[in-house]
């Protein structure tokens, strides 16, 4: 299972995003690859993802880059947030 | 692994501004006054919250500004910004913000390490009010983890 983190920039955020969700994944005892990518490249990095983690602010853009790549694009409020990241991941690979 | 340094002029605590530009103003001059960065860069952070939207507010009170890396970047650093009076950055959920950090990395790879402690410091929800409330430097340092000077870090 293939897991990509997204933000404007490819760094800083998505790194955050990544790293918790790994956490997330650790707790729920799931197993995933989570990557950063920047918006320009999502479109090739998600091509084999089956989720998208990015912000509310940003999932219009995704959503647009993605085209008809079928990731499920979930919206993350709390970056820092290991339970709200991991419940959202739950619901939607559980 | 050196421990990573915030001196005190990469730290601006109370800062009075109207609104957001000027929030991330505060956080790209403190990055330029600590040799992390050239001015441009502030514009660049400007930049991505145009081009984005208010992504960058992360949590709830807490700005992480950030552009991509770029010649403007002398090296790795952080700064940061608590507001004497809290600014909407247009953020959904997370508005109004108090507590904005400048990130400036100088390529890719090598900020994982900054911002895994960033992600291990503020996993912890108490600690953005903390900072917002900081009345020194020092404060600011030991919620964050790091130490005052760069010194060593760049001796080799």
């Amino acid at each position: 299972m293939r897991i990509i983190a997204v933000c404007g920039s490819g760094i800083g955020t998505s790194a955050i995003l990544k790293l918790n969700a790994e956490r997330a994944l650790g707790r729920l005892g799931l197993s995933a690859v989570v990557d950063a990518s920047d918006l320009e490249s999502v479109a090739v990095a998600a091509s084999d993802a089956q989720v998208v983690l990015t912000s509310t602010e940003l999932a219009g853009a995704v959503r647009a880059a993605l085209g008809r790549n079928h990731a499920e694009i979930i919206e993350v409020v709390n970056y820092f947030d290991v339970d709200e990241i991991g419940g959202k991941l739950e619901a939607s690979l559980g | 692994m050196t421990t990573p340094s915030l001196p005190d002029v990469a730290v601006h605590l109370g800062a009075h501004v109207d609104d957001w530009r000027q929030a991330v103003r505060e956080a790209g001059r403190a990055l330029a006054r600590s040799g992390s960065t050239r001015a441009e860069y502030t514009d660049r952070m400007i930049a991505v919250i145009e081009e984005f939207g208010a992504y960058v507010v992360v949590a709830p009170g807490l700005a992480l500004a950030h552009a991509r890396p770029g010649p403007d970047v002398l090296r790795e650093g952080l700064s940061v910004v608590t507001l004497a009076a809290p600014v909407e950055f247009g953020h959904p959920h997370n508005d109004p913000v108090s507590v904005v950090i400048g990130l400036a990395v100088a390529n890719a790879e090598e900020h994982v390490a900054s911002v895994a402690r960033l992600a291990n410091v503020f996993n912890d929800e108490q600690v953005i009010a903390r900072i917002a409330g900081a009345a020194s430097a020092d404060e600011v340092r030991q919620l964050l983890g790091m130490g005052r000077s760069d010194e060593s870090e760049h001796r080799s």
